[in-house]
């Protein structure tokens, strides 16, 4: 039981920051980004490559990592998503473009890096147990390091001048511009810290199950249904829905054979959203 | 100037023209091709499909789960198939009805959702059916599907045989013919709804459900019955690709494919009745194009359709249309 309990924790840290990297390019732009999952992809292998084939230092590996995926979403934010919402009449053209953009990346992933699953040497070994449970150490550190991400995020978003820029932008993106923040500039960073959010997440899951150029679209959706759970657009809500997803999936392994956890995660939700629209945290639409 | 009546000869001379070329030409010239000819089939069927797709969009609603009612028709089909016996000429219909029977059961509550939540919803029900199709295997046998469904028979009416047996005549023609039929008749339906009262209340929906319920129009049973019309067309479709290639798996129609359906409707454009019947032919036909390039392939489709996106934001449909008719679509924001 312990055992189940840690795996669910250790899911929902990776799950939370995933999420968190989702609903910050949702809550400033309105652009659900399908890339996410594919994002996610290429910072497992950027970190493959530098951790696992040249031998650099993992926390090397970690900010080229994330200094990567940062700038993929600016060139993403620059060529592509501030043209079209310029220039479109209708919102779902952004959701067509999202979807572009990823096949792009998966495509150039899969020309780039093959097919093959690949793997990286662990970045701690040993085990430690807490109750019943056994603690690999190399999660245990994925999971701090995924804990400080998050608690690092929440700080920058709190207390700093561009954290409160972007809030502002999420809340009321006219009255921030009134107010003087440069809108064209901070939907760039948001992009930018999306992408490496999720950049960051690959790096963590590299480390512990290897990646393969295929898994890009499961997990985009994982990220769909963490920030359906939560509420779109809501930092908290993202953050609460990566562990009710880790922990759902963790019992679902555990008690349950083969497909039949999602199955039923995905008829609950349908069922849930049904009775609240806006997710848990999420603010009614107007 | 052209005045109504001409321009309306001038459509009628271009749609007869069309299904000229489409229903004549095509199967004479492509009938010792049957790779071509399959291709222009299964494009005609994707196109029947994502206009399903195209009319939840006309309410407002960013459909991304054709996949699931597609790969439901196509079960129901090919269990009505296997399991009863019954002819593939009944078990279509049935499949389409079910479809839309399921589309209404879900729709009920998931049609509450807007914009983006709707899209992620939709999504999941894709993910939902293609899991559902894995878990039962003792309906669905599994991620083994199902396979060796026999051919579409004949259909005789007082002794008079209305449609040949499927697997004595050149297949691949009456395949054409069999997606040609559903082509046509979807579009002219879709067409006749678009341009009736229901059509303009669907429309009344996309531009603002606040508004269109405030003077009486019942929103929520006319998004269902989109939804419904939508469903139809899926499971219809499905029906036909079970037929076509006489199998179905859990992965026969997937996430990937929901998310085709959409693209093809947003290419063609959102604002025109033949928009995902320009977009499906487009995209579907330089995918296959693009067939020799091997890894480049998927590259290279998804730089078109970005550059489609920068460049032709409205569709491909709004190439040639003046400025004053796109300027009627800015305004509706859904």
């Amino acid at each position: 039981m312990e055992q189940v309990i840690f795996n669910g924790i250790y899911s929902g840290f990776q799950y939370a920051l995933i999420a968190l990297g989702l609903t910050m390019i949702f809550a400033l732009m309105n652009v659900l980004n399908f890339a996410h999952g594919q994002m996610y992809v290429l910072g497992a292998f950027v970190t493959y490559y530098i951790y696992g084939v040249l031998g650099y230092p993992f926390i090397l590996a970690l900010f080229s990592t994330a200094l990567t995926l940062a700038i993929v979403g600016v060139l993403f934010e620059l060529l592509f998503f501030r043209r079209v919402l310029r220039h479109s009449t209708r919102e779902e053209s952004s959701m067509l473009l999202a979807a572009g953009t990823a096949l792009l990346l998966e495509s150039m992933i899969l020309i780039f890096f093959g097919e093959k699953h690949r793997g990286v040497p662990p970045i701690a070994s040993g085990v430690f147990s807490v109750g019943d449970a056994f603690i690999p150490y190399a999660r245990a550190v994925v999971m701090v390091l995924a804990a400080a991400l998050i608690a690092g995020f929440i700080a920058f978003m709190r207390f700093t001048r561009p954290g409160r820029g972007l809030r502002a932008i999420a809340q009321d993106r006219e009255a921030a511009q009134l107010q003087g923040v440069n809108v064209n500039r901070y939907a760039m960073l948001g992009f930018a810290i999306g992408a490496a959010l999720a950049g960051l997440a690959g790096t963590l899951l590299v480390s512990i199950s290897g990646v393969n150029s295929g898994i890009g679209t499961a997990i985009s959706i994982k990220a769909f249904i963490m920030v359906m759970i939560g509420g779109a657009g809501v930092i908290s809500g993202a953050i609460i829905g990566g562990f009710i997803l880790g922990m759902l999936e963790s019992f679902g392994y555990r008690f349950l054979p083969g497909g039949e956890t999602y199955l039923i995660i995905f008829v609950s939700l349908i069922i849930f959203l049904a009775f609240r629209p806006q997710g848990l945290m999420g603010k009614p639409w107007g | 100037m052209l005045n109504l009546d001409q321009s309306r000869q001038l459509k009628v001379v271009f749609v007869a023209i069309f299904l000229l070329l489409y229903l004549v030409g095509i199967p004479t010239v492509l009938a010792g091709y049957p790779y071509l000819l399959g291709i222009i089939t299964t494009a005609s069927v994707l196109s029947f499909i994502a206009a399903g797709v195209w009319l939840t969009f006309y309410i407002g609603r960013i459909n991304i789960g054709q996949g699931a009612f597609a790969l439901f028709g196509g079960y129901v089909t090919a269990i009505l198939i296997m399991r009863l016996d019954l002819s593939f000429w009944l078990a279509m219909p049935i499949a389409g009805i079910a479809s839309a029977i399921i589309a209404i059961l879900i729709g009920l509550p998931i049609l509450r959702l807007r914009g983006v939540y709707f899209a992620m919803i939709t999504l999941s029900l894709t993910e939902t059916a293609r899991l559902s199709a894995q878990s039962f295997s003792s309906i669905t046998n599994g991620a083994s599907g199902i396979i060796k469904i026999p051919l579409p028979q004949a259909v005789e009416l007082f002794g008079i045989t209305i449609i040949p047996e499927f697997a004595s005549t050149n297949k691949h023609v009456a395949m054409f013919f069999l997606g040609a039929f559903l082509l046509i008749t979807g579009y002219a339906c879709l067409y006749r709804i678009i341009n009736s009262r229901l059509g303009r209340l669907f429309r009344s929906l996309q531009q603002s459900e606040e508004l269109a319920s405030s003077i009486g129009i019942n929103v929520p049973i006319l998004r269902v019955i989109a939804f419904a019309i939508s469903g139809f067309y899926g499971g219809i479709g499905g029906a036909f690709f079970v037929a076509s290639q006489q199998s179905i798996y859990p992965a026969t129609f997937q996430i990937q494919d929901s998310i085709y359906f959409m693209l093809y409707c947003f290419l063609g454009g959102l604002g025109y009745v033949f928009g995902p019947l320009a977009g499906t032919f487009v995209l579907f036909l330089s995918f296959e194009l693009l067939h020799g390039l091997n890894e480049y392939q998927p590259f290279l489709y998804a730089i078109i359709m970005i550059s489609f996106m920068i460049w032709l934001p409205n569709g491909l449909l709004s190439i040639r249309l003046p400025s004053f008719i796109s300027q009627k679509y800015s305004g509706s924001k859904s």
